[in-house]
């Protein structure tokens, strides 16, 4: 993991998998984010994942949905820390353009990097 | 109406209970028994997010559970009763047998003990005991994730 704000991305199946190496890809920066995956895990087991993940750090956590386990898990757990903010619907513009703008605090990273995702989404 | 489905599945509400069973069942009333989200205002914010406004979502405790499911039975709508772990459901079995006639495994998934089953069942052999216990007791259970796969009777989990 290099310098900077963690970037973890929580989604279900292997979408936060792809996501990772799509930005990794793009960006060509890697180690930055960290996929976690609610595949074969129950609750309790999801939460220790998203825990693991950010290890104390400051963080931006990337949640795909907002609403569902995913989210659920990550509040549960995170919600009272200063430290860690989070942003739904996580997509992949939001992920190339956090990776270059770890050195803000995690509030303004999130509202950063919400700002990107919603840019991208257009109707061309 | 009545109660069409009670299902056990440790994400509690999600896509596939939303989606996957809600359309396909024409369901309009989800009731989760967990006495931890019945607690938590936040939590259910978020529950009720994930379902459509036509649905009414109800969360409610186990105690609660019991004394109203005669109620859910009879109120006219298509219930979908959820819990997030087999005791609640076997609990809620023992108080209104006839309503919890058949029991959906839809996703309990893998933790310390636990030895997967099915790609989305993991059971404890203890547990696989209870749910043995139940069937023999007159429940009718099936492991089934959504309602387009095939379901799989419990004697094949063993």
């Amino acid at each position: 993991m290099s310098e900077g704000l963690r970037g973890v991305v929580v989604c279900h199946g292997t979408l936060a998998s792809a996501l990772v190496q799509a930005a990794e890809q793009i960006s060509g920066l890697g180690g930055v984010l960290l996929p976690v995956s609610n595949t074969g895990c129950d609750r309790g087991t999801l939460e220790e994942r998203i825990l693991a993940a950010v290890n104390g750090q400051p963080a931006v956590v990337f949640v795909d949905l907002a609403s569902g386990p995913c989210l659920v898990a990550v509040l549960k757990r995170l919600r009272a820390e200063q430290m860690v903010k989070v942003v739904t619907g996580v997509n992949l513009a939001m992920l190339v353009d956090f990776v270059f703008h770890r050195s803000l605090s995690p509030a303004e990273a999130a509202i950063r990097a919400a700002a990107a995702g919603e840019k991208s989404i257009r109707i061309p | 109406m009545s109660i069409v489905l009670c299902r056990i599945d440790d994400r509690l509400i999600h896509g596939q209970v939303v989606i996957g069973w809600g359309r396909a069942m024409g369901i309009d009333l989800i009731i989760l028994v967990d006495d931890q989200v019945a607690a938590s205002e936040w939590e259910q914010e978020l529950y009720r997010m994930a379902v459509s406004p036509e649905i009414e979502v109800r969360f409610v405790t186990m105690a609660d559970a019991a004394r109203q499911m005669s109620e859910w039975q009879s109120n006219g709508k298509r219930g979908l009763v959820l819990t997030g772990d087999l005791d609640t459901m076997a609990a809620l079995r023992a108080s209104s047998p006839d309503v919890v006639q058949r029991i959906n495994l839809g996703g309990i998934h893998h933790r310390a003990g636990r030895r997967e089953r099915l790609p989305f069942i993991y059971l404890t052999d203890q547990e696989l005991r209870t749910l043995q216990a139940l069937e023999a007791g007159g429940a009718v259970i099936m492991a089934q994730d959504l309602p387009t796969t095939a379901p799989v009777a419990l004697k094949a989990l063993g």
